[in-house]
């Protein structure tokens, strides 16, 4: 309920929010979790294993009680926390895992099967009959076990991804991250402040507590107005540092929009990758419980809690309370709570020697044994330092078993905290991440004046690590009170007392897993799932493992802790991969005639990154294969017009190019003269073929290189490692121009008339033969001209700088068509090429060589190249390996399938029997049946013979005839005609 | 994981592509015998520890690098050129 007078909400701004369909009211600068305290609503949750009813327990990120599921729709976003969900007129939120409803919930008949759900049950339960596990048991534990459900709908919402990169990095805005960014700050360093709460101040902004004698929320804000005006400093308040990386690189979470009712457009997360020269940890510390009887009850939580609940939101839990703490820290929850006209009807502390923080009823050296209540808190049993046991009734009870520095991200790099007997709790290993220091309660500093001190210092060592001359700020009077405390993780007893509220794990259970010997920290967690799910046991993992040291007899440092791993807390993949969604998955590369290919119908397909054209129909056709077909024969007949632009294109210029390709191709270039196209085929090192494609010889010190499209990074990345690697001495100099230069194939017995109606200057046989290359004017503009073919036919390739592309390649379809011809596609190109006996990546797939394709006589004898020595490994040039083959098949109709394995007629279709493979396939119009390459052992040797087809995935079967690879004009008539 | 490039300055990993141990650049002769060909090709240390290895700066001057660092505690020593004898 609200207290009036409390807190720093806004209590003129009322804000209307529903929860499980009710509607509520709260003030402007509450929380989901204050609003409903406020409101009186005590129960947030259902527990995961037995569905008890939970209140909340923190005032932070590090709830694990209070999850809610906020809006609905494809905008459903579960588990999330109420404590850090900002309240906004007409937020909706609901309650999880319970059924029907979170008062009256069936599944909790789960929690009177306690006994045998213990740790490990999953392991021991559901084990038999083993056909069970996935039809039974798993569809039953995931429904009654869990947390909130996704939506199931694709993300409408819009999230991002952005950089960032700074001098230093101060993570939290508490006292000690405000004076580090100041100090930092102040004398010029580019600072990023990362604060995980909505507003600056950390834990000032829930205590009652003066900094020099003014309230310190107002004193951090003070703070703030001044780093505000440093152009030099960049605040980023609601983001949480989620990771810590390797050379200064962290990860953190900004929550965009997720506090306003309408984004406006704004992103509902941003995931920021920061870069930072140096940073300094402020996270803090995260306070935890102590166990005993059904410490679950809703009521029950943590003393800095309920200190935040009343100083910061002006809400308490209940109207009597009681405070269970084994610190002096705690006692500050008493003194703020009797102030603010509470009935504290007990401060109850652990320890013997323990002074009184606040003038309450005091029991020094007694605890609590016992909570009772269901649905809610309604008395406490403590045990006095004498035995005896008395019972209060209370409706709220603050427990404290002292601070756990949040020290997460000194962790993510591989480090491991110290344990530090004085505060009971792991503080961070100095130096754990280069470059990041930690101040303040972060490495247990805990009185306000050591932090603002320390936060000081670490600000002014960061800027000096710079070299940037610091000096420490004045340094604020504030609270310096001692921190004292005497270890205590759990009150002795019967029944269940609760550790890890989100996993359902007691001290039993951990207990438990000692005597069945999961005794390594590791091993526990897995066992009880200790310490998972989303709040990855931020309140309870310390206690487990000391539980755990205990019931094994070992101390707390030799049992250790498990590892923290990024992220600090949950972060939606969407978040993480903002912008990836659909087409953003991955770049697209348009060609010029990528339009006018659209324009015509022709569905595009993708090819790496680029899109290609997959045919061009035309009215009456209804099958792509009746579009291809027409394609080839057009190509065939008349003239074909196909983009090639997505070839790689590498301009290589200097003396020693043609020295350079002869190292880098098996065969020779540096004989190729001016004006001349040569083939090449490229090896690895290990003696398999890379790639192949022709190069032309420009001029005596320019040249231009094709590679296949799928190879084009491969091979310039090749191109630069042998150049830096090995020929550094050679004058050669090369660059991509793949995106400079649109270039197109005309193609086809009609390919010079077609041309010679368009060029300023006709060519002839003579001046322009198979494999010539040369300048050319077309319409005025300068492009260069190669006569290659991939088709077979009598062809060329013409290259214009890329803006002139959609214009010509609009003029040469016109053209095309007006001669009977026309635009082929990816489908036409694939034919025409299998007819040929042309090898694409389907052939060179990266375990074929030289010798496999044919080709072994092009690896020159008179030089060195890459993978030459390993290419002539006996094993790669045995007669027995697979050789390119052509197939056809004996029946006319039959199907031949690229993949299918080949065998002997008479063998059986099995693996030991295994000859070859089909690589690619299709229907040669031409030749009036399918055509496939593939690889068939001593396939060259075994011309005419007869061997079977087995494609085992679609169940096909087809004899086929060997033959040559190139199934049409073989002697080259056509292409050299 | 960031790499101090000598032409580009200190850049994000994902600028860079991994190539393997910079025994990569040691490429024997063409008369070398088998056994060199082999350990050159296939034949790689795992040392936990310094490594020097070879990096390709593919999203940036297309410098092949040679980057020393230590696979136990991430720290980079230091990035290289390979022509720079």
């Amino acid at each position: 309920m609200r207290i009036d007078g409390k807190g720093r909400i806004d209590r003129s701004k009322k804000i209307s929010f529903r929860f499980d369909g009710f509607e509520y009211k709260g003030f402007s600068g509450d929380t989901l979790a204050s609003a409903l305290m406020g409101s009186g609503v005590r129960v947030m949750g259902r527990s995961f294993k037995y569905h008890r009813p939970r209140g909340v327990l923190t005032a932070g990120s590090e709830e694990p009680n209070a999850l809610v599921t906020v809006r609905s729709g494809a905008r459903t976003d579960p588990n999330t926390r109420a404590t850090t969900q900002e309240l906004y007129d007409g937020l909706e939120a609901v309650s999880q895992n319970r059924w029907p409803s979170l008062g009256f919930d069936l599944l909790a008949m789960n929690n009177l099967a306690a006994p045998f759900l213990g740790a490990g049950f999953y392991y021991k339960t559901f084990m038999w009959p083993k056909a069970f596990w996935e039809r039974v048991y798993e569809p039953f534990i995931r429904r009654a076990a869990g947390l909130g459900a996704l939506s199931g709908e694709p993300v409408d919402e819009h999230y991002e991804k952005a950089f960032a990169f700074c001098d230093v990095l101060v993570i939290g805005g508490g006292p000690a991250g405000l004076m580090a960014a100041l100090t930092a700050g102040r004398v010029g360093a580019n600072v990023i402040l990362c604060n995980e709460d909505s507003e600056f101040g950390g834990n000032l902004l829930s205590e009652d507590e003066k900094i020099d004698g003014q309230d310190g929320a107002f004193w951090a804000r003070s703070v703030i107005d001044e780093l505000r005006a440093m152009p030099n400093v960049r605040l980023m308040a609601r983001t949480t540092v989620t990771g810590a990386y390797d050379q200064g690189t962290f990860g953190a979470l900004e929550r965009v929009s997720q506090h306003v009712a309408d984004p406006a457009g704004a992103p509902v997360e941003c995931f920021w990758r920061i870069a930072a020269q140096r940073a300094v940890l402020c996270a803090g510390a995260l306070e935890r419980p102590i166990a005993f009887r059904d410490n679950d009850r809703p009521g029950v939580m943590l003393a800095g809690a309920a200190r935040a609940y009343l100083n910061r939101w002006g809400v308490t839990p209940g109207q009597s309370v009681a405070v269970f703490a084994n610190n002096d820290a705690a006692h500050k929850t008493a003194r703020d709570m009797a102030a603010a006209g509470l009935h504290v009807a007990a401060l109850i502390d652990s320890r013997t020697d323990a002074r009184p923080g606040a003038d309450v009823p005091f029991h020094a050296g007694a605890q609590v044994t016992r909570a009772f209540g269901s649905k809610g808190l309604e008395a406490i049993a403590v045990r006095a330092a004498d035995g005896h046991e008395e019972r209060f009734h209370v409706d709220a009870l603050a427990v404290s078993g002292g601070w756990n520095p949040s020290l997460h991200l000194t962790c993510h790099t591989g480090a491991r905290p110290v344990w530090d007997d004085d505060i009971a709790a792991f503080v961070p290993r100095p130096e754990a991440v280069p470059g990041l220091t930690v101040a303040g309660a972060a490495r247990g500093i805990f009185d306000t004046s050591g932090c603002l001190r320390d936060g000081a210092e670490a600000g002014r060592a960061a800027a000096e690590a710079l070299g940037l001359k610091a000096r420490l700020p004045d340094l604020p009077d504030a609270e310096d009170a001692p921190y004292r405390i005497r270890r205590l993780w759990a009150v002795p007893g019967k029944g269940r007392a609760w550790l890890d509220f989100q996993n359902d794990v007691t001290v039993k259970d951990v207990q438990q897993a000692a005597r069945e010997n999961y005794r390594s920290v590791e091993h526990m967690k897995r066992y009880t799932t200790q310490g998972m799910a989303t709040d990855q046991g931020k309140s309870s993992n310390v206690a487990a493992l000391a539980i755990l040291a205990d019931a094994t007899g070992r101390d707390i440092p030799e049992t250790g802790t498990t590892t923290f791993r990024p992220p600090y807390h949950p972060i939606a993949i969407a978040a993480m991969g903002a912008g990836a969604q659909g087409v953003g998955f991955a770049p697209q590369r348009f060609t010029t005639s990528h339009k006018a290919s659209v324009e015509r119908g022709a569905p595009m397909i993708e090819a790496g990154l680029w899109y290609r054209p997959s045919y061009f129909p035309r009215p009456g056709e209804t099958t792509w294969r009746q579009s291809c077909d027409r394609e080839v024969a057009m190509v065939r007949e008349t003239v074909g017009i196909c983009d090639v632009s997505t070839l790689g294109k590498i301009d290589l210029q200097g003396a020693d190019v043609g020295a350079f390709l002869d190292f880098v191709y098996c065969n020779t270039f540096s004989t190729l003269k001016p004006g001349r196209v040569r083939y090449g085929l490229m090896l690895r090192e290990d003696g398999h073929v890379m790639d192949d494609g022709t190069t032309a010889r420009l001029s005596d010190n320019q040249w231009v290189m094709t590679t296949t499209t799928a190879a084009a990074g491969e091979v310039m990345m090749h191109l630069e490692w042998v150049h830096q690697a090995f020929c550094r001495e050679m004058d050669v100099r090369f660059i991509s121009v793949t995106e400079q230069w649109a270039q197109f194939a005309v193609a086809g017995p009609k390919s010079r008339d077609l041309l010679n109606g368009l060029l300023d200057a006709p060519i002839d046989d003579a001046a322009f033969p198979f494999m010539q290359c040369g300048p050319v004017s077309v319409m005025g503009v300068a492009a260069r001209l190669f006569r290659i073919s991939f088709s077979g036919e009598h062809a060329y390739e013409l290259a214009v700088p890329s803006r002139y592309g959609d214009s010509l390649f609009r003029e040469l379809l016109a053209r095309a068509e007006a001669m009977e011809g026309g635009a082929y596609g990816m489908e036409a190109l694939n034919v025409l090429r299998i007819e040929k006996g042309h090898i694409t990546h389907s052939e060179i797939h990266g375990r074929t060589t030289a010798f496999d394709i044919g080709f072994a006589r092009m690896v020159s004898a008179k030089k060195d190249c890459i993978g030459k020595v390993m290419a002539a490994r006996p094993g790669l040039q045995d007669a027995a390996r697979e050789q390119l083959v052509g197939l056809r098949p004996v029946k006319a109709q039959a199907r031949l399938l690229a993949g299918g394995h080949l065998f002997r007629p008479d063998e059986a279709p099995v693996r030991e029997n295994d000859q070859g493979y089909i690589t690619s396939v299709g229907f040669s119009p031409t030749l009036g049946e399918a055509r496939a390459l593939g690889f068939l052992q001593n396939g060259r040797a075994r011309h005419g013979e007869e061997v079977k087809m087995v494609d085992h995935m679609r169940g096909v079967e087809t004899l086929c005839e060997v033959c040559d690879p190139v199934a049409f004009d073989s002697d080259g008539g056509r292409l050299r005609g | 994981m960031r790499i101090p490039c000598p032409i580009c300055g200190t850049r994000d990993r994902r600028e860079f592509t991994y190539k393997g141990a910079a025994v990569l650049l040691d490429r024997p002769s063409p008369e070398a015998d088998a056994a060199s060909w082999d350990a050159y090709l296939h034949l790689r240390d795992n040392p936990a520890g310094r490594t020097r290895d070879l990096w390709f700066h593919d999203a940036g001057c297309a410098a092949w690098l040679v980057v020393e660092r230590d696979t136990i505690s991430h720290e980079i020593f230091g990035a290289e050129l390979l022509d720079a004898d």
